[in-house]
């Protein structure tokens, strides 16, 4: 037989945090990591249900009660500050009419070491909670190294979208690069020339033969554009399906005309996507710099907007040259039919 | 090797002799990269190579270096939180001796992809143990004997240690306890909260 004294060391060890609980439903042993949590004051003599609130089951308010209990799994409440949550099982006691409760943190367990100052020692030899400890601490620190591999990748990636000259769908240069050329240019104040270029018909493509069409459509006609313009310039996308090329070394009237019209020629040519006939054109704006123009890289791309905007209104599949009358005219075509007569 | 490990090295550099110190021997070492990240994975050569080029550019015998390397890892503040993780192995210095057999699965357990060297603990008596280590990276041992001795002193123990050499990727370190509690130790807080 093992004795009273015996039974209750044997469970100080093994469970370090039981209560023997005694008919009246007073604590008359407790486990030494329960000491701990009563901020100094004696355990023994408490009784049971005051010390701890019963959370569920929730009908349970005698002695009597708890008793048929046993087995169930318990959720408690220490009643005084912190109000930590508890999880425990009751069975008979080791001595008749007595119950046996063992109490476990649970997963309030991180904040239980540091509120009763627990130590290794607090916990039984084949409690996990030292392990759990470790691995939240370990995981911690781990997800942490993560975190911040991530911070600086994610700002590693927004900095080299910044830094791109690239527009990723068609190759071509973006409007940030084409914003840098043009200004390399204004500043070496040399001849050369614009053309905004804006296709016709492309929302039509995208909105009835869908985005995988409207993107095939743009790198077509952005390999167009390569092919008929000159090594020397750049034709960057600077908009949805709008484009910017900039002819260099002061090209002629007539040169850049014979470009405009290639392109638009070879851009209205059907693109099959899908066996699905895409058609699209294209409006021209040009406008020139001239050495000591004092035009800024903005009021050159506006100049060209406005012949844009006379090709435009001129019923599309047009090009125009800038020239400070189309500001005013009534009929901005006018200045393409000019030429066109000239011609 | 794990970003983990290639990121101690350069942090024992950078935190014991400065970025430039550890700039150089990235240079040198031919590594392509200023910073490790921790939670990258490297070619095993370039551990090698990093090892080589902090040697040569402190100009020490490599096994100071990686003895310091084991000291560093368990004394400096900003390795603060590898120290505690270390001490969960156990409530005094036999337990925590004991506990490295499980290193690298607890390793593994924080960090899936992380792997350490084996390590293997022999108790010859209740005083008298040998740690047996097997690394590519040779002078793994010395690592071990910065770490031991320091671990020593975190938990207040008086320890004689002993590098016996070895070969083939394997070292072997003899440890003598000489006194359990000699010294009061450095306090380990179970609820303290790492930054």
């Amino acid at each position: 037989m093992i004795g009273r004294n015996a039974t209750a060391g044997y469970l100080d060890v093994l469970c370090p945090m039981h209560v023997i609980v005694n008919r009246s439903g007073h604590i008359v042993h407790a486990g030494p990591t329960v000491q701990k949590l009563h901020s100094g004051k004696p355990v023994v003599g408490q009784r049971f249900l005051e010390m701890f609130v019963l959370k569920r089951p929730r009908a349970l308010s005698s002695v009597e009660d708890l008793r048929k209990a046993a087995g169930t799994k318990l959720h408690l409440q220490l009643s005084i500050a912190p109000y930590t949550a508890l999880k425990g099982i009751l069975m008979p006691g080791p001595q008749e009419d007595q119950l046996l409760v063992n109490l476990s943190f649970g997963i309030s367990i991180i904040d239980a070491v540091r509120d009763f100052e627990l130590t290794s020692a607090d916990f039984a030899a084949t409690d996990m909670a030292i392990e759990m400890l470790y691995l939240v601490e370990a995981k911690s620190a781990a997800m942490e190294a993560s975190r911040k591999l991530n911070l600086r990748l994610q700002g590693a990636k927004i900095a080299a979208e910044e830094q791109a000259f690239t527009d990723t769908l068609t190759g071509l240069k973006n409007r940030r690069a084409m914003d840098h050329i043009l200004a390399r240019q204004i500043e070496a104040d040399c001849k050369f020339a614009i053309m905004h270029i804006d296709l016709d018909f492309f929302k039509a493509v995208n909105d009835t033969k869908g985005h995988a069409a409207g993107d095939y459509v743009l790198q077509v006609v952005s390999r167009i554009m390569v092919e008929e313009t000159r090594e020397t310039d750049t034709v960057g996308r600077v908009g949805g399906d709008e484009f910017i090329v900039m002819l260099p070394n002061g090209p002629s009237e007539s040169a850049l005309f014979g470009i405009g019209e290639r392109i638009i020629d070879k851009l209205e040519a059907p693109i099959m996507f899908q066996g699905d006939e895409c058609r699209v054109s294209a409006s021209i704006g040009s406008a020139f710099y001239s050495p000591g123009c004092n035009l800024s890289a903005e009021a050159l791309i506006a100049n060209a907007d406005v012949a844009l905007y006379a090709s435009k209104n001129a019923g599309r599949a047009q090009q125009t040259f800038y020239s400070p009358e189309l500001e005013h005219a009534e009929d901005p075509a006018s200045d393409v039919q000019r030429y066109r007569q000239v011609h | 090797m794990h970003g983990l490990i290639n990121r101690a090295i350069q942090c024992f550099v950078t935190d014991s002799y400065g970025p430039e110190k550890w700039a150089d021997a990235a240079r040198w070492a031919e590594l392509g990269l200023v910073d490790f990240e921790s939670m990258l994975t490297y070619e095993d050569s370039m551990t090698h190579r990093a090892i080589d080029a902090v040697c040569h550019v402190l100009n020490r015998p490599r096994t100071d270096i990686m003895e310091d390397i084991g000291t560093y890892l368990v004394s400096h503040p900003n390795t603060e939180a590898l120290r505690r993780l270390l001490r969960f192995g156990g409530v005094n210095f036999v337990e925590f001796l004991q506990s490295l057999d499980d290193l690298p699965d607890r390793a593994r357990l924080a960090v899936a992809d992380l792997e350490l060297p084996t390590l293997e603990v022999r108790d010859h008596s209740a005083v008298q143990f040998s740690l047996v280590t097997s690394s590519s990276v040779e002078g793994f041992g010395h690592v071990m004997m910065g770490l031991l001795r320091t671990m020593a002193d975190d938990y207040g123990a008086l320890v004689v240690l002993e590098h016996q050499g070895g070969g083939q990727g394997s070292e072997t370190i003899s440890i003598s306890l000489v006194m359990t509690e000699f010294a009061e130790g450095r306090r380990f807080d179970l609820g303290a909260r790492m930054s």
